[in-house]
């Protein structure tokens, strides 16, 4: 049984049939990218596990619990942390609390009323903060406002931020999206890093193949809204129906 | 991280506060009735700049919960007892409870819809006080004391005598020292000292609120919402506590307003008033721990001193110059003074939107800082 | 029946006026993407404009008179207006006329303090965040405000209407009621008419001229039209001049209706906000319909017998607070408003 177990899930918008009885399983442990070409449904389905939009039928279960109908925050609290396409942060605040709000949701839950306790005074959040960011690599820039950082930074931020939750699975939505090789090269490097460091689970959402097949252990292929694929990444390349879909485009 | 050196700051704050009737003399604003004015604006304004500074909620509705604090005040005095307790207490309960209405409701929207929720409420508020709710708020009239009232704990007072407002007998509006200083006449009552001493503790609220996790929370709101909510945080409740304290403090400065002078109206939640609190936190500084006193001592300042302001003063400043100077520039100077400071408030208030988000306490960093710059630059 | 139907017409006038300030904030807010807090001000600045013609108008030739004597016993002093003086009755009429007239006065001056808000000001503040528009725009109306109030004083001038639309017209007796059951002021019928006019005016211009259709379009999807290679924030700088000249023509025929005075801005300004939010902010049909609807419910609420229902469950003054509360429903029921779109403005 997958740590993730999406089943017959649909979603129409109008006439047009977005997500077709797509299901898909996520192994505990595994990197699993979902590929297709462009409007094959990849963003309407990342939506609808994450509780943005949700589909007309159809179930998705996170260790056996149901995530439809949640709202953010609780998606959240099962131990689901999510990558954007652009880094979402905090700009105005520092690297340093940015990374302590998740310590906090983590460790205090969505909601609590602590307005007389001291951040400053509170050292198991700050050793747990700082552990990750020199982990990232980020130790020198703590006390630097997040907006200031460059882009291979705010990413790198926005995966500490993910990680000091010490999420189950972590949703990564075009990752490496608008970056140069050598940021991709070097976002790769980390999620491995991530993945075979701590062992989390990633679904990961992505057009650059080189990312993909760096990095997935599976694959399932979205084309018009289906699933017509899921293989080891060897097997992918070479399966006819994703040769069909992908007609034309030359990396594959 | 920064280190805030808190400690200090509260210290410095408590001690000018404190000693306000010295300092202020100078200034021609050291009158009871103003000092006051100036603590009480500073907690409403402290309060504000919780919900507004951190979470970037914009409320024009919170001169409701002054409202609020002010005819709760007035009528523990009416019923209970002139001692300023028991007002207070209620003046602060039933403002959270408002608040946490109102707030619960508008708080499902945000942005603009946020800000025009609230100016209707206020204004609906401000409607019911004037109409609907005339036995609780004597309507026009204002709620006042009568010689009848109750007042179930006090002792049956000086016949034909309204009782004052009193700290377990002490006057609010007694002098209890009047001391010369300086060639300057100082008047020290325990009204303002009372006020002073909210003040301050409500100064410590805001920095332990500032430094807590709580506080980070506000903060995370403001900059980025969404992400806070896919951090596993809740916002809503946390924007609603903040909203909640901030009507808190609204209703205890509506309390102390009314203990300054035992008379509630519903002019007093006006969307204006609620208009003016927004323009002290601005102008002082959004955000920051004393911007928003320091905007309403300057609000406050302008109102009563500033607009006394009038044309024989101006020519008294001028008379050095010649004559038609004088006059030319009495003319430029009078639309602005006196009467006219609110359009001077108003422009002041544009140049600080437009040019200096973080306020006056910005500006003044800005100078030291390129002061400091300065003296580097030579040493 | 005829107590309903009298009610109906008479929020009609109230309707006009919040129909086309609403009209106005919704073409600033829907090309421009900027709430103005100072709408309510150019709705004041354009009552001003009527009360200036007709200063102007009434500038006076001093005669003295040595037939006739004050009441102090010396002679009298004959103001006569130089429009008068020169043009006789003409000039009479002109005085007489004079609010209506103003109208082409203040088309000009409030485009042009439009296009000076626009450029000067709040170009600068697309970029800011919404509560920073808010603020500047509510710091200018203070100001506006300051500055009317410096010039023409604390007290509301009453202007008149001019001698013709003087009086009542009695609409019961066309359709068949009794005698004075439905009476209504012949100016503000003209009001009414005049606002149909405008807003009519304006959904034409916007649907029929290519000026129009690009500032829908604009309005629609800014950054397709900017790549077209059409110049859209010029364009939008002109519709923010027509929205300041629609709010200013509203305040200039509601002079005789209301004596203007230097914060009557205000007072409209939480009104048609409520107003746009209820109609969804950004549609045009929307503000309009809004603002019948509500104009035409508050003047419904203040019947006596709507008020003793009400009073039945503990609201007696509903009158007072209908607005306030239709808008807080629907904000909280249908977030977007009648006729809005999703989404606008969550941020």
């Amino acid at each position: 049984m997958g740590i993730l177990e999406v089943s017959n899930v649909n979603k129409h918008f109008g006439g047009l049939h977005a997500l077709n009885n797509v299901d898909l399983n996520v192994e505990q442990g595994s990197v699993h990218a979902i590929i297709g070409p462009n409007g094959a449904g990849k963003s309407t389905f990342l939506n609808c596990l994450i509780g943005k939009l949700k589909p007309d039928t159809g179930s998705v279960l996170f260790e056996g619990e149901a995530v439809l109908g949640k709202k953010p925050h609780q998606i959240n609290q099962l131990g689901i942390a999510r990558v954007f396409q652009t880094p979402e942060i905090f700009a105005e605040l520092t690297v340093m609390e940015n990374v302590m709000i998740p310590c906090y949701a983590h460790r205090d839950g969505a909601f609590k009323i602590n307005a007389f306790a001291r951040v400053s005074r509170d050292s198991e959040i700050r050793i747990q903060a700082e552990t990750v960011l020199e982990d990232m690599g980020m130790k020198e820039k703590i006390s630097q406002h997040a907006g200031s950082l460059s882009r291979g930074d705010k990413r790198r931020l926005e995966m500490a931020m993910c990680l000091v939750q010490e999420p189950k699975l972590l949703l990564l939505d075009e990752p490496t999206a608008g970056m140069a090789r050598a940021d991709t090269n070097n976002t790769i490097d980390l999620l491995k890093h991530i993945s075979e460091s701590r062992g989390i689970t990633m679904v990961i959402i992505e057009h650059d193949m080189h990312v993909v097949f760096s990095l997935a252990t599976t694959i399932s292929v979205l084309a018009q809204g289906a699933i017509i694929a899921e293989d080891l990444p060897e097997n992918i390349k070479t399966h006819p129906k994703v040769r069909e879909a992908y007609l034309g485009e030359a990396e594959v | 991280m920064a280190k805030h050196n808190d400690k200090l700051v509260l210290l410095i704050f408590s001690i000018i506060v404190l000693l306000a009737p010295l300092l202020l003399a100078p200034t021609g604003a050291a009158y009871p009735d103003l000092m006051q004015r100036f603590a009480i604006y500073g907690i409403f304004a402290i309060g504000f700049n919780i919900l507004f500074g951190l979470t970037g909620y914009l409320s024009f509705g919170h001169a409701a919960f002054l409202g609020v604090g002010s005819y709760s005040a007035v009528w523990m005095f009416k019923l209970l007892s002139m001692n300023i307790i028991p007002g207070l207490i209620l003046a602060v309960a039933m403002a959270g409870l408002f608040s946490l209405l109102i707030g619960y409701v508008s708080l499902r929207r945000s942005g603009i819809y946020f800000s025009i929720l609230t100016l209707a409420f206020a204004q609906m508020s401000y409607n019911l006080a004037y109409s609907v709710l005339t036995p609780l708020t004597n309507g026009e009239t204002g709620l006042q004391l009568r010689l009848d009232d109750p007042r179930i704990l006090d002792a049956a007072p000086v016949e034909g005598v309204l009782p004052s407002t009193n700290l377990f007998g002490l006057e609010m509006r007694e002098v209890f020292w009047n001391p010369t200083f300086m060639g300057y006449e100082l008047q020290f009552n325990y009204g303002f000292y009372v006020s002073a001493f909210f003040l301050i503790l409500s100064f410590y609220i805001a920095i332990r609120i500032f430094r807590s996790p709580f506080g980070m929370m506000l903060r995370a709101i403001k900059t980025n919402q969404t992400r806070l909510n896919y951090t596993g945080i809740s916002s809503r409740p946390y924007t609603l506590a903040a909203f909640v304290i901030s009507g808190m403090f609204a209703g205890l400065a509506g309390g102390l307003l009314a203990t300054m002078d035992p008379l509630a109206g519903a002019e007093r939640m006006q969307w204006t008033v609620g208009g003016e609190v927004v323009l002290m936190v601005v102008l002082g500084g959004m955000g920051t721990l004393t911007g928003p006193v320091l905007g309403a001592v300057f609000i406050k300042y302008f109102e009563n001193i500033f607009s006394k302001i009038n044309a024989v003063v101006l020519h008294g400043w001028f008379s050095f110059m010649p004559t038609w100077l004088e006059n030319f520039i009495v003319m430029i100077i009078y639309p602005f003074v006196g009467k006219g400071w609110h359009l001077t408030l108003g422009a002041l208030f544009m140049l600080v939107v437009i040019f200096l988000p973080g306020g006056l306490v910005d500006g003044a960093k800005r100078i030291g800082g390129l002061f400091r710059r300065k003296t580097k630059q030579e040493a | 029946m005829d107590a309903i139907l009298l009610q109906i017409i008479n929020g009609l006038d109230k309707g006009s006026a919040y129909a086309l300030i609403a009209l106005g904030l919704t073409l600033i807010f829907g090309t421009l993407g900027v709430v103005n807090f100072a709408h309510g001000a150019l709705f004041m600045l354009g009552a001003f404009c009527a009360v200036t013609f007709s200063k102007i108008l009434s500038i006076s030739q001093v005669v003295i008179d040595p037939t006739r004597t004050d009441f102090l016993g010396n002679p009298l002093k004959v103001n006569t207006p130089y429009v008068e003086v020169w043009f006789g009755d003409f000039g009479t009429a002109l005085l007489d006329w004079s609010v209506p007239l103003s109208i082409l006065m203040a088309i000009p001056v409030m485009i042009l303090i439009g296009i000076i808000m626009e450029r000067g000001l709040i170009k600068h503040f697309y970029n800011r965040p919404h509560a920073d528009q808010i603020l500047v725009t509510f710091g200018l109306a203070i100001v506006i405000q300051e500055i009317v109030k410096a010039f023409f004083g604390a007290n509301p001038i009453p202007q008149a209407a001019p001698d013709a639309f003087i009086g009542s017209l009695d609409l019961g007796v066309m359709v068949g009621f009794a005698e004075n059951a439905i009476i209504y002021p012949y100016w503000r019928l003209i009001y009414f008419a005049f606002s149909a006019l405008i807003i009519a005016g304006v959904f034409a211009f916007l649907r029929f001229t290519t000026f129009g259709m690009v500032v829908r379009a604009g309005m629609a999807d800014r950054e397709t039209v900017g790549l077209l290679g059409i110049n859209i924030d010029r364009r939008f700088t002109i519709m923010f001049g027509v929205a300041a000249a629609v709010a200013g023509l509203a305040g200039v025929m509601y002079t005789p209706i209301n004596p203007p005075n230097y914060h009557m801005g205000m007072d409209f300004l939480v009104l048609s906000f409520v107003v746009v939010v209820v109609g969804g902010m950004g549609s045009l049909p929307g503000a309009v319909l809004a603002g019948f609807l509500l104009g035409v419910l508050e003047s419904l609420a203040s019947m006596p017998e709507i008020k003793n229902l009400f009073g039945a469950i503990g609201l007696p003054a509903i009158d007072q607070i209908i607005i306030y509360l239709v808008a807080v429903i629907v904000l909280l029921v249908r977030p977007r408003g009648l006729l809005g779109k999703a989404g606008m403005m969550e941020e």
